[in-house]
């Protein structure tokens, strides 16, 4: 049986509850769940005075409510299961290292902040700096998945080194931003100025894009590997027309004011 | 044991443990998969002379293929992991890789793995990019006609090889016959492979030679031109024609099931005998008796 958290008073200032994570949980007794620790601005207060806690924690935590204002959940988490039955707040899923994070609305800014393993999939929109990496910080997300099947805002994916982004709507400007290596697939449009200063790494397109007078145009091919992608996204939820599978794509290397070995991929096959 | 006027010898086929690996390829279209398969399994009839043994298992349809493209799985062997492995890279290296729009993946789960992908990256000269998906990695190497995708590891499992049977005939053309509907029969089994020209050899072998370089020379035993020349022939009267078939498989059951279906096909009017080469069992690890197979099928 799963651990029921259910915000029953909404914070008036950020709640940051990084204790609902299943490695701090795991080791309490169900009595000592609620009595656990977070800040409400800079005030410590104990997690019953925000949530009802039912259940027994397996390895699962469903959320309930209205997190907007509920900060760092699921950070630094190695496993287990998280759900947000509603939209939650800053920095979930920062520094994760492993599990799964479901969250059935959207997600604030900086959405899996330097991720490092796991997975993390969010059925509406996410904000800015999904899946970046922090100011000052030289690598950004170092692994893991992230699904969005809404639109993402701005630098998403900013120093990326490894793993996946998927966003099934649109993405706002300087997507993959610095990006160090790792893949982005944006199955909407592109905002401007995508892949600025890039090192390596692949940021796919399913609609044209704005791109940088950096970036030099190699070729128009069919990748082979796009392939495996399409199928993965389709056994995670999205729907993808096939005439992608065999489509053509515009290759654009660069940033050329970095490594120049990055690369933007556009479908030729223009679905907007 | 006779079944109609054939003769099956009580006897077995005296097998080997070798390693064994699949791999797919795929492209634009079946032509070039298939002639990329042709390529790789050239020159691979024999561990003997030529490294490895490899043939073409199977065409594989674009919706069961990897990545949705028609494919072709082509089966390796070889007598140790180090060696099978090194085979992989020159010819997934030179034979597919060469091949215009294809694409070369692993086709076995579970095994010892070997590094190929990972080290013909390097032909991309620094150009090369690595993908991590659904926890494997692929290589993609520029090639002319855009990339050239490959897993970075294959598997190699613990296989059999040296399944065999002989058909001895009244003449050539009853033995290719004979052979050849042998060989139709055990294509239609997964899993195995016949390594030789059409799946037939006629240049058997036994161990040794007067000449001391050679570890290998004709089996003269079954050479009809010296039935009355050698010490110990297995030529009955009316034998003027053996031919072999080999069987190289990812399981033992798959090598065995291959061996009686083609012993089966092979019962013909003029096909006097059909056995089975072995070394007297000291050799090989499995012994594949022809009777307990027939027996087996009947049930």
């Amino acid at each position: 049986m799963p651990l029921h958290l259910k915000l029953h008073t909404q914070p008036e200032v950020p709640l940051e509850a990084d204790c609902i994570c299943p490695d701090k949980i795991q080791s309490l007794k169900d009595s000592e769940i609620s009595s656990m620790i977070v800040f409400h601005g800079n005030r410590q207060v104990k997690l019953g005075e925000f949530f009802d806690c039912k259940g027994a924690f397996d390895g699962e935590i469903i959320i309930d409510g209205d997190l907007n204002n509920v900060k760092h959940i699921g950070a630094s988490m190695t496993f287990g299961k998280i759900i947000v039955e509603g939209n939650i707040g800053l920095h979930t899923g920062a520094a994760m290292q492993g599990g799964e994070i479901i969250i059935e609305g959207n997600a604030s800014d900086w959405l899996a902040a330097e991720m490092q393993g796991g997975k993390i999939t969010v059925k509406g929109n996410a904000g800015h700096m999904t899946g970046s990496g922090y100011r000052g910080s030289t690598v950004g997300m170092q692994g893991g998945e992230i699904f969005i099947h809404g639109n993402v805002k701005n630098e998403t994916g900013h120093v990326m080194r490894r793993g996946l982004i998927v966003i099934g709507g649109d993405s706002g400007d300087f997507t993959g931003v610095n990006m160090l290596a790792g893949t982005i697939i944006v199955l909407g449009s592109m905002g401007i100025r995508t892949g600025a200063g890039m090192r390596r790494g692949s940021i796919i397109c399913f609609n044209e894009a704005e791109i940088l007078p950096t970036f030099m145009r190699n070729c128009e091919y069919q990748p082979s590997f796009i392939k495996f992608y399409i199928n993965y996204l389709e056994k995670n939820g999205f729907s993808i027309d096939s005439s992608y599978t065999n489509g053509t794509f515009e290759r654009w290397s660069g940033d050329s004011v970095e490594l120049n070995r990055g690369e933007i991929l556009l479908s030729t096959k223009k679905s907007k | 044991m006779k079944i109609k006027s054939t003769e099956i010898d009580d006897t077995f086929a005296e097998a080997f443990k070798m390693f064994g690996s699949r791999i797919i390829i795929t492209a634009e279209t079946k032509e070039w998969a298939t002639a990329a398969a042709q390529s790789i399994t050239g020159f691979a009839t024999s561990v003997i002379g030529c490294k490895c043994e490899a043939g073409i298992e199977t065409e594989i349809l674009p919706e069961n293929s990897p990545d949705q493209r028609h494919g072709v799985s082509v089966l390796f062997f070889a007598m140790d992991s180090q060696n099978l492995g090194k085979r992989l890279v020159e010819r997934i290296g030179q034979c597919v890789m060469t091949c215009p729009s294809t694409s070369c993946y692993n086709g076995i789960d579970n095994g010892n793995e070997v590094v190929v992908g990972g080290q013909l990256r390097y032909f991309g000269d620094g150009h090369q990019i690595s993908k991590k998906i659904l926890n494997k990695r692929l290589w993609r190497i520029p090639v002319m006609d855009g990339e050239f995708l490959v897993d970075d590891i294959f598997k190699v499992k613990e296989a059999v090889g040296g399944g065999n049977i002989l058909i001895m005939a009244k003449d050539q053309n009853t033995g290719l016959k004979a052979a050849k509907s042998a060989v139709k029969a055990m294509r239609e089994i997964q899993n195995i492979i016949l390594p030789f020209p059409n799946g037939v050899v006629r240049s058997g072998s036994k161990v040794g030679s007067k000449y001391k370089a050679l570890i290998a020379s004709t089996n003269d035993a079954y050479c009809p031109t010296l039935s009355g020349v050698v010490e110990k022939t297995e030529i009955k009267e009316g034998v003027n024609c053996v031919l072999e078939i080999v069987i190289d498989g990812l399981e033992l059951e798959d090598v065995e099931q291959a061996m009686r279906v083609g012993v089966e096909a092979a019962i013909k009017p003029g096909v006097k005998k059909i056995s089975a080469g072995n070394y007297g069992g000291g050799l090989g690890q499995y012994q594949i008796h022809l009777h307990k197979l027939l027996a087996k099928g009947e049930k």
